[in-house]
């Protein structure tokens, strides 16, 4: 019959002493790391004490380019106003939204796809004349069609990120192993167990990456959104900012948004390794 | 009643870039218990057959009948071993062997019991809760085995489900399946490139000609071994004979 495998030679070796060339590498791997860390955060702050140095002798001027101490006390006086969070709050909602909505509705519309080889046929041209097009033009058009407010800024979040979703997806769904779904049918499966039991599952990585690519997408069309609708929301502050040239309300405004935009793209990084552990499309 | 008969299938696949004909009349039938194996060259529709008879892919014209009733889809009587182990990775090996018995929603307390003493007899159990990148080749192959086995087939159809394993493990695997297929008095349909492999566990070998595969002979196996099984019986006398026979059958060009 067969032997069965070893399987504790990692703990084996985890228990026995690690040797001193070992020791001497990780050692060696830790201070590159940390030496890499500190230069950017020196990076860092030596850019925004230059910047604060140059504005305070008027090298270059405060007014154009704001200055960190200049944008920190904008921060305090929203806060103190109680709108900062509500800003902040109304873009990132939008923004999760966006998508989310894009990538479910995007998966869903692939499945149809998927689904109907006829229909699939028929839609190609649509599908590569939208994709082509810059959606932002359509903005103001969604503004007359379903008003200014949340809505239009949703709206303009699935048409960027959409279809690109769609092709991603259906194009995973393609590339799936026809002998995996021969092996469903095997069992007697039906197009509907097809898709449960392998196209969905296997497509899982595909699906996950696409939402990554729609946080980045959804953004843009939430400031978009908010440039043209103009009520609420940091794309609001930023173009109210500009307007009436309060330089320091728009950059505080940039610079919370890549705060935010940076902290939503780790949380999706995290979701996706919790998500994707058993899941790699290599097989 | 023969478990299998195959009337007179012809099969022709049809794209725009014209008609390819896979196989043209094909017949022969299978006895309840008989362990038969097919043979041919490479690309002479030996998989299109199996399809066919596994009721996944409906022939030009032609029947088959399984144990008396006629094929028009797939069925619960067959067992479909593909060539490569197809476990999927995101799910465990016991949710792996589960799958068929979902598909067929089938997972019963007496099929998980059956999962259980499967895969306790293929020492498998301790890995049941594993993801199948975890396992060596061999375990993957016998993980698929179970899947198909715990449907409980009467018919296995083996479409070179063992080519994917290394030499040692696939004589293994075959005494193993023999054995199985022997013990429970299983029908079975093998696919193989291998000669020797065919020889060593089929009661008959169907040799079919090239494209578009013919039934070129069919080869009673006797062998002059006590106690059978396809390990033992590669020393017997009239071994070398029914290869040498064979091998000139399919005509291989080198
Ligand atoms: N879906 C299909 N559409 C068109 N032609 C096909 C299709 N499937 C198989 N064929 C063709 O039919 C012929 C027989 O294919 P089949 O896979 O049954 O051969 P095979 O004997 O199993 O080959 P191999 O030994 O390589 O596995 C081949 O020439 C193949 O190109
Ligand atoms: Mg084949």
């Amino acid at each position: 019959m067969f032997e069965d495998e070893e399987e504790n030679i990692p703990a084996i070796s985890q228990a026995l002493n690690i040797s001193l060339e070992r020791q001497e590498y990780l050692r060696k791997e830790r201070l590159g790391k940390i030496s890499v860390r500190m230069t950017q955060i020196l990076l860092l702050v030596l850019g925004l004490v230059l910047w604060e140095i140059m504005a305070d002798a008027k090298i270059i001027d405060p007014f154009i380019t704001s200055q960190p101490s200049r944008i920190v006390k904008t921060i305090v006086q929203l806060y103190k106003e109680g709108v900062l969070f509500y800003h902040i709050g109304i873009t990132c909602l939008e923004t999760i939204v966006g998508f989310t909505l894009g990538t479910l509705l995007g998966t869903f519309l692939a499945v149809i796809l998927w689904w109907s080889k006829f229909i699939s046929k028929v839609a190609e041209p649509y599908l590569v004349i939208l994709n082509s097009l810059p959606k932002i033009a359509l903005g103001p058009v969604f503004l007359v069609w379903i008003g200014a407010g949340p809505a239009s800024i949703i709206v303009m979040t699935l048409a960027i990120s959409l279809i690109v979703t769609i092709l991603e997806v259906l194009n995973g769904f393609w590339g799936i192993d026809q002998e995996k779904i021969k092996l469903v049918q095997t069992f007697g499966g039906n197009k509907f167990q097809v898709l449960t039991k392998v196209v969905l599952p296997a497509s899982f990585p595909t699906i996950i990456n696409a939402l990554k690519i729609n946080v980045g997408l959804s953004w843009v069309g939430v400031i978009v959104g908010e440039f043209l609708v103009s009520k609420a929301g940091l794309g609001y502050l930023i173009i109210y900012g500009g307007q009436v040239f309060k330089l320091d309300l728009v950059m505080t405004s940039v610079i919370i948004l890549g705060v935010a935009a940076a902290i939503m793209y780790q949380g999706v990084v995290y979701l996706e390794r919790l998500l994707v552990k058993n899941n790699d499309l290599n097989y | 009643m023969n478990a299998v008969e195959v009337h007179n299938i012809s099969m022709k696949y049809q794209s725009l870039n014209g008609e390819i004909a896979a196989l043209t009349n094909i017949g022969f039938s299978v006895q309840d218990g008989e362990f038969v194996s097919i043979v041919g060259p490479s690309g002479c529709g030996k998989s299109t057959l199996l399809s066919i008879i596994s009721g996944l892919l409906s022939p030009s014209s032609g029947t088959v009948w399984l144990s008396g009733e006629k094929v028009t889809g797939t069925s619960k009587k067959i067992g479909y071993m593909l060539q490569k182990d197809h476990l999927f990775n995101w799910r465990t090996i016991w949710q792996n062997v589960m799958l068929g018995l979902e598909i067929r929603k089938a997972v019963t307390q007496e099929a998980k019991e059956r999962a259980r003493i499967l895969l306790k007899t293929y020492g498998l159990y301790e890995f049941k809760n594993r993801y199948p990148d975890q396992l060596s080749g061999g375990m993957r192959q016998r993980a698929a085995l179970i899947r198909t086995l715990v449907t409980d087939p009467q018919i296995l159809l083996l479409d070179e489900a063992f080519s994917a394993l290394d030499y040692q493990t696939r004589l293994a695997v075959n005494d193993d399946i023999y054995s199985i297929i022997k013990k429970e008095n299983r029908t079975a349909i093998l696919v193989t490139h291998d000669i020797s492999e065919s020889i060593s566990m089929a009661d008959r070998i169907i040799v079919l000609s090239k494209r578009p595969g013919m039934v070129k002979n069919i080869h009673e196996i006797k062998l002059s071994c006590s106690n059978r099984t396809p390990l033992t019986c590669r020393e017997a006398p009239e071994f070398r004979h029914y290869f040498q026979e064979i091998w000139k059958e399919l005509d291989v060009h080198v």
